[in-house]
């Protein structure tokens, strides 16, 4: 398992290629979430954050077969097209790579202390978000 | 008792501080005790930290619920929902 929040830019491609290695995984998941039309700055509460993205890879791994995991998470300025995040899931099989992957982003999105603030002010918290995460209860 | 109270992101912007050491005095022993001692300060801290705002908490960087115990060397944190991802 890794987690890391990081200024630096990440290899989506050197990341999956991680996790493919041992030959007991079958499957690996992967989403890159992009900065989308204005540029931002994202804060983080340092120490809570990697600590909440552990608690939720460790949530994921009680509900799928996960057998490795990384999530990394950009903090500092970004621009249009930069990636902000990256979610990488390993598993026997598709179905619990694909479920555990969206479920971590999921949580990502209400549990992980992250705050955007674009060029008009901080960005709002979205209702669509907390139901999304709700789902998986 | 002294905790460390820290603040993020808009909280932190309109309370003008990342945070502090505070000595709190006998009966705030609760996240929400602790919000109803910092908004009795007045002013920016009466709005921000308003029952009608949204504010997020999390005590020794563990999300937590208002009716939390909070004891001596804590560390509690007060922020607007996440806006990661």
């Amino acid at each position: 398992m890794k987690v890391s929040v990081q200024r630096e830019d990440f290899d989506a491609g050197a990341e999956i290629r991680a996790l493919s290695r041992d030959p007991k995984v079958g499957a690996v998941a992967s989403f890159v979430g992009v900065v989308r039309e204005v540029g931002m700055t994202l804060e983080h509460y340092p120490g809570m954050t990697e600590k909440a993205l552990e608690k939720i890879i460790a949530e994921a791994g009680t509900r799928w077969k996960v057998l490795d995991c990384t999530v990394i998470h950009r903090h500092g300025t970004l621009r249009p097209t930069d990636q902000i995040v990256l979610v990488v899931v390993a598993s026997a099989h598709r179905g619990d790579a694909f479920a555990a992957c969206e479920f971590i982003m999921d949580y990502l999105k209400t549990q992980a202390p992250f705050w955007k603030k674009e060029a008009a002010g901080w960005v709002e918290a979205r209702a669509a978000d907390d139901q999304a995460a709700a789902r998986w209860k | 008792m002294k905790v460390k109270v820290l603040f993020f992101a808009a909280l932190r912007e309109r309370l003008g501080t990342a945070g502090e050491e505070i000595e709190l005095p006998a009966g705030v022993g609760t996240v929400a005790a602790l919000r109803s001692h910092l908004r009795g300060r007045g002013g920016a801290w009466e709005l921000a930290l308003a029952e009608s705002k949204l504010v997020r908490m999390a005590v020794n960087q563990d999300m937590a619920q208002p009716a939390d115990a909070i004891k001596a060397g804590d560390e509690i944190a007060f922020f607007p929902p996440v806006t990661g991802g």
